[in-house]
């Protein structure tokens, strides 16, 4: 036991850490919307991006929704809402064409994109840890990524989870 | 008269919170910053913010679909 730990847990109750596991646009959403109110709540906010979700960190994202896998996806269309069947997806162009109304519709209704929301995060002191091991098997470097980006494994995550009150797996 | 004032109308979730932290900044300890929004979650989320930071949330309206929201910067 560490001498910091003696008499308490360790855990800083105003902390947040988040894996951030998907990097479509709709997935890109909630981990970034939750770290950057948190941060600016007063929270310490980690995030850890592995698998799918590490391409977020990239110097240029090119965000895309698709319809596969989505049954609950619904787009609003003249007045009601249209249902995006599975099968939508397999014709080329499709996801494209669902991901540039996506975009539309968010710049419409005043939500942010996900570039301003990770340069908010940035400015708010977030801190964002890239996965080694995705990095390796999926062949990216350090310079594919934004600057202030940290590179760690599994046990970095642990270490600042258990000093986190609020750990999230998206 | 508020010392500062945050027109975040037409901006959504979270915009309104991110901004008033960072306009809160350029506010004097003691100061108050005026927000307007017409996201309606913002009423709940400013309180939540308020509650959470320890500022102080003196007012908050509503008019023609615009949110007014006074803030005394207490922490």
């Amino acid at each position: 036991m560490s001498e910091e730990n003696n008499g308490g847990n360790g855990i800083n109750p105003n902390s947040m850490s988040i894996i951030v596991t998907k990097g479509s646009l709709d997935w890109a959403y909630p981990p970034f919307i939750l770290s950057t109110t948190a941060a600016a709540l007063g929270l310490d906010v980690t995030m850890f991006f592995t698998f799918y979700g590490l391409p977020l960190l990239f110097k240029k994202l090119h965000l895309k929704i698709t319809s596969l896998g989505n049954p609950a996806m619904k787009m609003p269309m003249m007045g009601g809402h249209m249902g995006m069947p599975n099968l939508l997806s397999a014709i080329p162009g499709v996801d494209a064409g669902a991901s540039v109304m996506m975009k539309n519709l968010m710049k419409k209704k005043g939500v942010a994109s996900i570039e301003d929301l990770r340069e908010l995060a940035v400015e708010a002191d977030v801190r964002l840890i890239a996965c080694q091991m995705t990095l390796d098997l999926f062949e990216y470097t350090r310079d594919d990524m934004i600057d202030g980006v940290e590179l760690g494994g599994a046990a970095t995550w642990v270490e600042i989870a258990a000093k986190s009150h609020i750990n999230l797996f998206i | 008269m508020a010392d500062k004032v945050l027109d975040a109308k037409g901006l959504n979730c979270p915009l309104p919170i991110l901004k008033a932290k960072k306009a809160l900044k350029d506010v004097p300890d003691g100061g108050t910053l005026e927000i307007l929004s017409t996201d309606p979650g913002s009423v709940a989320d400013f309180q939540a913010f308020c509650r959470t930071t320890g500022n102080e949330l003196l007012e908050s309206g509503e008019d023609g679909g615009v949110y007014t929201f006074l803030i005394k910067k207490t922490a």
